[in-house]
């Protein structure tokens, strides 16, 4: 654990790319194996299985420490972490343990066999041995998310350093459905013809919002256009008869959506399609909203499939005939998949997403105002001639969304954050006036700069009028700018209506509280866009 | 006959009946006690002041010509109907717990204060009290402070890493106490301390105290970023990333607060390096502070008061949440500390 230990710190002790890099490499390089591989699994959101639940966590942790268990959730809910919370709060460890990350690994997947007295001795144990950063990692085995600030790019460019490989062969090989108790390193990362999972699907090629006038891009014969639909992506991966759908998230969501069993009916094997998932109906596509419902759903009822049936609206192809073709320019791989989705019969869970057509960039100006209309967040422009790229890169792909949607609102409730800012008010609930009323109607989080963030923390500590544990009533005196995505009729607020990303787009200190917008401005709202 | 409380907690200050005083009230008033010159103690526009001997030439650097009568530690004076000493609190030099004491009964205000020897403030001294006001600035579970030895050892390895790398190292601290408790720190040998104005100021000030303080190069306008090789920068925390910085090429930077135990506040501060030291006490310096008052009462101010009350009730004292505007130590702001 102490090598593990030292890679964390190196990493969460600075801020340099380079830096996180090159020590990720260098554990790639001088780590024992499996504790490098497991160390991929975990940076890649796999995990062991929980060796014990959260809730016995707390209290062996608060049992240790001698403090009473409200005192741990209050500290919990400032650090926002759990697994830092108890590292902090145990007397300090001796960090006496030599053993690696692949010990401590199997020790715990061994423990979920034993008797929970026994359980709860052996992380008493572990505790004492471990120093705080080794105790950290320890209770994230067993809490999950290993979020410290290494994304998947970032790996996949140390794999490709310390291996000497290219950076996109890395990223396509991490992904899939390998655990570490399924692959060993050399099969994963080194093997010349690696048993190629039929399940393993391509790293999406993501796009960056566009921050100029599209202009700027060149002749629009360069381009291609397509609606940003307001669904999920997804990749559906058809191979040695079976299918598998698996979201941007990289997790595998067949079973989710039932729909894509028919999918081997309509095209061959050996393809692999880019695409939107959404619902679908008679009426045509529908907002984000209905696929709520399908979300996170482990069983999905006739009735559910009947009210809220899915397609995959496709818009790339990356795999034709069993061969990957993500190099050939967008143009070619287009009409490829044009000519496989012809003719596709209405009862087909795939359809193809229309091109968008026009002839100069203020045509296409014109045509993005009626997104809403056509169910879409906005544009999206692919150069004719690019190949499918392995995550997020500049200059090929953009995403040009429509401005979002504003309202004017009144700050009503503030709140702390956690984690990162635990001792900042960050969370605040914002309200619209109905008569001589103010009607909350949501919660924004984020938006502002840091500075503002302090300047109203202050202001809050001043202007608090009643606490109700740890919400703050304030004097409704500040004005924001609240910018959103959507807007839905919702029966859980007050205000009857739901806002999707809603966030603090500008503090308007220039108006007065009564000149923020009403019910009714929210009303009209809901009617245009809901 | 009911008596007026030794202390009564108002919508400007903390207010002693018998004496006819407040101390470290923030709106202005007549008679004025100021446990330390920090700006969210020590506010301008106050009548008469008074403070520890130690204090005062801060004060009057900070708040320019204020009437300002001084005593030393442990002195008693007669205000009013209450007697009135000032004792170490040990939170930066020269600050003070505020004992008072009305027919037999005493209080102490500790404005802010921290247990653990820094080398340079009076080490702070319990005051045996019936009622104790005590900060909670990092009054969680989660705040234990590394020693100041172990803080020292990284803050020079720090130092002498980023000369061989060739980047300059810069650290942020507010510019009275912790800037000065981190100069005592630095080791000298390793290569020359520059310090930005408003740190330097400060530091002056003290030196002529005769705090014993390391030599410091100020950095005016005129300093360019190569004419000190193997230099260590000492700034208020705003400096870091800005304009004034950029003359110092490649830098490393470094946050000193007690806010960095915590890996969130940390990445949020989005330094390369965050020393856990804090001039406030932790949760165990917090409860032997008030474990050793003796006090029954105790009145718990700025910080996390609710969850600190709770604790201190459910462990047998009788403790209570004021509201303040005092606000301890912030990550964000140079004004309060």
């Amino acid at each position: 654990m102490k090598r593990f230990a030292q890679l964390f710190r190196e990493i969460d002790g600075s801020t340099k790319t380079t830096v996180k890099v090159a020590a990720l490499a260098d554990y790639f390089r001088d780590a024992p194996e499996t504790d490098r591989l497991w160390t991929v699994a975990l940076f890649s959101g796999r995990r062991p299985r929980r060796a014990t639940t959260t809730t016995r966590l707390r209290e062996w942790a608060a049992e240790r420490a001698g403090l009473p268990l409200w005192l741990l959730e209050e500290s919990y809910a400032i650090v926002g972490d759990l697994a830092e919370t108890i590292a902090l709060l145990l007397p300090p460890g001796e960090s006496v343990d030599d053993s690696g990350l692949t010990f401590w690994i199997n020790a715990l997947r061994d423990i979920s066999n034993v008797s929970e007295e026994d359980r709860k001795d052996f992380i008493h144990r572990a505790w004492d041995q471990l120093g705080t950063t080794e105790r950290f990692l320890f209770n994230k085995l067993i809490t999950g998310g290993f979020r410290i600030g290494v994304s998947q790019k970032l790996m996949t460019r140390a794999l490709a350093q310390a291996t000497g490989r290219d950076e996109a062969e890395m990223a396509h090989r991490l992904m899939g459905n390998w655990t570490p108790e399924t692959t060993s390193w050399h099969e994963l990362i080194e093997a010349e013809n690696s048993a190629a999972d039929a399940s393993r699907p391509y790293p999406f090629y993501l796009a960056y919002g566009l921050d100029t006038e599209p202009k700027a891009l060149g002749p629009p014969e360069d381009w291609r256009a397509e609606w940003k639909w307001d669904g999920i992506r997804g990749q559906l991966v058809l191979r040695d008869g079976s299918h598998f759908l698996w979201s941007r998230g990289e997790e595998l969501i067949t079973d989710t959506f039932p729909e894509f069993a028919r999918a081997i009916d309509f095209v061959p094997d050996g393809t692999v399609l880019d695409g939107e998932i959404m619902v679908w109906t008679a009426e045509g596509p529908q907002s984000f909203n209905a696929l709520q419902k399908r979300i996170g759903r482990k069983t999905v009822s006739k009735k559910l499939l009947t009210d809220a049936p899915v397609e995959l609206c496709a818009y790339d192809l990356l795999e034709e005939h069993g061969t990957d073709i993500r190099d050939q320019p967008f143009a070619e791989r287009r009409t490829r998949l044009e000519r496989l989705l012809a003719d596709l019969p209405r009862d087909a869970p795939l359809r193809l997403s229309p091109p968008v057509d026009f002839g100069t960039w203020e045509d296409l100006a014109r045509i993005r105002k009626g997104a809403r209309e056509a169910t879409a967040e906005g544009l999206m422009l692919k150069r004719a001639d690019s190949p499918y790229l392995a995550g997020r890169k500049k200059g090929d792909w953009w995403k040009w969304k429509l401005d979002p949607l504003t309202i004017d609102a009144v700050m009503i409730y503030a709140q702390s954050g956690s984690g990162r800012r635990a001792n900042l008010f960050t969370d605040f609930t914002f309200a619209v006036w109905n008569g001589n009323d103010l009607v909350p109607f949501t919660k924004a989080y984020s938006g502002l700069s840091d500075e503002e963030f302090r300047e109203i923390t202050a202001w809050v500590r001043r202007n608090t009028r009643q606490k109700f544990g740890p919400v703050r009533q304030v004097t409704p005196e500040h004005v924001f700018e609240i910018a959103f995505e959507g807007i839905q009729r919702s029966t859980r607020h007050k205000s009857g209506v739901a806002l999707r990303f809603p966030r603090m787009a500008r503090w308007r200190r220039d108006k007065p509280v009564q000149e923020a917008n009403t019910l009714d401005d929210l009303k009209e709202m809901l009617r245009q866009y809901g | 006959m009911t008596r007026d409380p030794v202390l009564t907690f108002t919508d400007r200050g903390i207010f002693c009946p018998a004496g006819g005083f407040f101390v470290d009230p923030w709106r202005p008033v007549d008679r004025a006690l100021i446990t330390h010159g920090h700006a969210d103690h020590a506010r301008p526009g106050h009548a008469r002041y008074l403070a520890t001997e130690a204090a005062a030439p801060v004060l009057h650097h900070r708040l320019g010509d204020i009437t300002l009568e001084t005593v030393a530690y442990g002195a008693t004076l007669r205000i009013g109907d209450a007697l009135v000493s000032f004792h170490p609190a040990g939170h930066v030099p020269g600050s003070a717990q505020i004992r008072i004491e009305v027919a037999g009964e005493v209080w102490v205000v500790s404005g802010d204060y921290k247990v653990v020897a820094d080398g340079l403030s009076e080490p702070f001294e319990p005051v045996r009290c019936h009622s104790f006001i005590t900060e909670s600035t990092f009054g969680l579970p989660v705040f234990r402070w590394p020693t100041q030895a172990d803080v020292a050892a990284r803050l020079n390895q720090w130092w002498r890493e980023s000369v061989a790398e060739g980047v300059t190292p810069v650290l942020g601290a507010y510019s009275l106490g912790k800037a000065q408790r981190l100069l005592a720190m630095l080791d000298p040998a390793i290569g020359p301390i520059l310090t930005h104005g408003a740190v330097e100021s400060t530091t002056e000030v003290l030196r002529r105290q005769g705090y014993a303080l390391p030599d410091t190069v100020h950095v005016t306008p005129e300093t360019k970023g190569t004419d000190h090789p193997g230099a260590l920068v000492l700034a208020p925390p705003s400096a870091l990333g800005s304009t004034w910085a950029r003359r110092f090429g490649k830098v490393s930077g470094g946050f000193a607060s007690g806010w960095m135990q915590l890996r969130g506040v940390r990445r949020r501060r989005a330094v390369d390096r965050g020393f856990v030291i804090s001039d406030h006490a932790d949760w165990t310096g917090l409860l032997w502070a008030i474990e050793q008052t003796g006090a029954e009462n105790i009145y718990v101010t700025h910080g996390y008061t609710d969850v600190f009350t709770r604790y201190l009730n459910d462990s047998g004292w009788n403790a209570a949440v004021v509201r303040t505007e005092y606000e301890g130590e912030t990550t964000e702001s140079e004004s309060a500390e």
